[in-house]
């Protein structure tokens, strides 16, 4: 670019740099950075009948002495009490089957939809997203009238003669896999679709021609070609589910604890605050390996892309 | 290359029925007499008159609408100077932790952002009196943070695939970048502004869980009302709800599906 004299240019180009970056960036260091700060000094201390229900981390007592207070009961708590363990362990488990499930169903949706006629693609594609733009909250209360036992799909199977008592489903572990996979399930799609969409397809011409046949060309070529798309979907469904909160609350059962819920009672009901807030950091520690991951191969695909 | 369609296309059946057969089964029993949502006993639309009849559930749905748009305005902001920033200057000291900052609210569970801007807001009123008390403030900034990422997501697409000539040219004829942004720039990515808006405004318009957090007494946004109903159990009016945000949601996909459709064909 010619034109502009250097000197505007330049300071045009630190004031661009100073709205752009920084603007955002104070935002998301004050509304998003900090606040784990916060959270953090408050899982060590301790739950106190006050407003708000803490104690203070460090007070000055007299002449100038700065007392601080690291208190680890929270975190001993959450180890020691099978309670707070098994919920995690069983966050991790729901989190992990619901992933395997929404990418077995949604490879071969997003596969059919990327291989589809053009003019269906827009319309297959646009049929994924539109639940999105519904109600979560409505669309997970729709299980409830399918799941319970005097509900749509015990109805159906009584009449059919498949079982002669009702199933019970809701309030289960079945029913929020069920409830995770029907709302996790465009997230998968959608990157997987953006990556098949770019495949090159005449690989799998080339395949075809030297006499692969198709199930071999697609474990071969396709599979390891669209493994962006797999992580990157994987990742959307697999870190957000692990601190699911509504689907376990109204779908779940006393026998299927999730952490998400563990930490609302704890925080609304028994108002710990101290206890929730280290609840909170173990969730992050367990999120921060699968973040970096796909954090990471987010940077990949942009050094090679064009 | 032909190959057998079918099983793929039987999953692709079996996955939109999964995903729409509910959806289908809320809005017919909408239109059912009983308040039993699973029997039917007759048609009638009494429970959309109930819905229209309930004075909380309004309160709260103008509420949420007020919080969404004024979220969504801000969040199209602060996403596009995010999007402007990552597409524009290539490298600058901090892009790493810039680019952390803005993909972690996309995955990071709702519980955690809730709670970590509740206690937030709890240490600044403490120490700086603001802000004072909960409500439309609060749960505005803290749609605002997550929103945001959302929104730099869909613009930055837009910008990178950009053809930058037309930005040239009128750079090449003297103009000041501010303009040229504000001429050229802002009306070429204008579709992908609207479509950040708008999903900004359903992201706030859908939230629970964080709004549940940094919520005062006072200020009860429509999901909460909706939560609350439902874990009382089923209730018809609530069908009625679903099937009017449907067919809200409907009308707008196909009006917008039309007027691209248009825009292309004048094209």
């Amino acid at each position: 670019m010619p034109a502009p004299p250097p000197n505007i240019s330049v300071r045009n180009r630190r004031t661009s740099r100073l709205v752009n970056i920084g603007i955002p960036y104070f935002w998301l260091g004050l509304f998003f950075l900090l606040p784990f700060v916060i959270v953090l000094q408050i899982s060590v201390a301790e739950p106190a009948l006050a407003q708000p229900p803490y104690t203070a981390l460090w007070q000055w007592v007299d002449e100038g002495l700065l007392r601080i207070e690291i208190n680890l009961r929270n975190f001993m708590m959450v180890a020691q009490d099978d309670l707070y363990l098994s919920a995690l362990l069983n966050s991790l488990q729901v989190a992990f089957i619901c992933t395997l499930l929404c990418l077995l169903l949604g490879y071969p949706m997003a596969y059919a939809i990327a291989t589809s006629p053009e003019r269906w693609r827009i319309i297959l594609l646009m049929l994924i997203v539109l639940p999105f733009w519904t109600s979560f909250l409505i669309r997970v209360y729709a299980w409830i009238g399918i799941l319970k036992s005097n509900g749509l799909l015990n109805d159906l199977l009584l009449w059919s003669g498949l079982i002669d008592t009702p199933l019970a489903i809701l309030h289960t572990q079945t029913a929020i896999y069920i409830g995770v996979v029907y709302s996790y399930l465009p997230f998968m799609i959608l990157p997987l679709y953006a990556n098949l969409t770019r495949l090159d397809l005449s690989l799998l011409e080339a395949a075809a021609d030297l006499g692969c046949r198709p199930m071999r060309a697609f474990l071969r070529v396709t599979l390891p070609l669209s493994m962006a798309g797999i992580v990157a979907g994987s990742m959307l469904v697999f870190i957000p589910v692990v601190g699911e909160f509504v689907i376990p609350d109204l779908l779940g059962g006393p026998d299927s604890l999730m952490v998400g819920k563990l930490l609302w009672t704890e925080f609304f009901s028994n108002k710990d605050w101290p206890l929730a807030s280290a609840l909170a950091i173990m969730l992050l520690a367990l999120l921060v390996v699968p973040f970096v991951m796909m954090q990471r191969l987010q940077q990949r695909m942009e050094g090679s892309r064009p | 290359m032909r190959r057998r369609r079918w099983p793929l296309l039987t999953v692709l059946a079996f996955g939109y029925a999964f995903l729409y057969v509910p959806i289908l089964l809320l809005i017919i029993y909408s239109f059912n007499e009983s308040r039993l949502v699973t029997v039917w006993t007759g048609f009638s639309t009494k429970w959309y008159v109930e819905l229209f009849r309930n004075e909380q559930l309004l309160d709260a749905a103008w509420l949420s609408v007020r919080i969404a748009a004024v979220n969504a305005t801000l969040a199209v902001v602060l996403g596009t100077l995010a999007a402007n920033a990552l597409v524009r200057h290539r490298n600058f000291r901090g892009r790493t932790g810039f680019e952390l900052l803005l993909t972690a609210p996309l995955v990071m569970p709702d519980v955690i952002i809730g709670l970590s801007l509740l206690l937030l807001f709890v240490a600044m009123q403490e120490t700086i009196g603001w802000p004072d008390g909960r409500g439309f403030t609060t749960i505005t900034i803290a749609h605002v943070t997550f929103s945001m990422a959302y929104v730099a997501v869909v613009v930055r697409a837009r910008l990178s695939q950009m053809d930058r000539s037309l930005e040239e040219a009128a750079m090449d004829l003297g103009a000041r970048p501010l303009r040229v942004y504000l001429t050229i720039t802002l009306p070429l990515i204008a579709p992908a502004l609207l479509s950040g808006w708008l999903l900004a405004f359903t992201l706030s318009l859908d939230d629970l869980v964080i709004a549940s957090f940094v919520a005062g007494p006072g200020s009860t946004t429509l999901p909460m009302v909706i939560y609350s109903s439902v874990r009382m159990g089923v209730s018809p009016q609530i069908n009625a709800l679903a099937t009017i945000i449907v067919a809200v949601v409907t009308l707008a996909v196909v009006i917008a599906g039309i007027s691209m459709r248009r825009g292309r064909e004048a094209r």
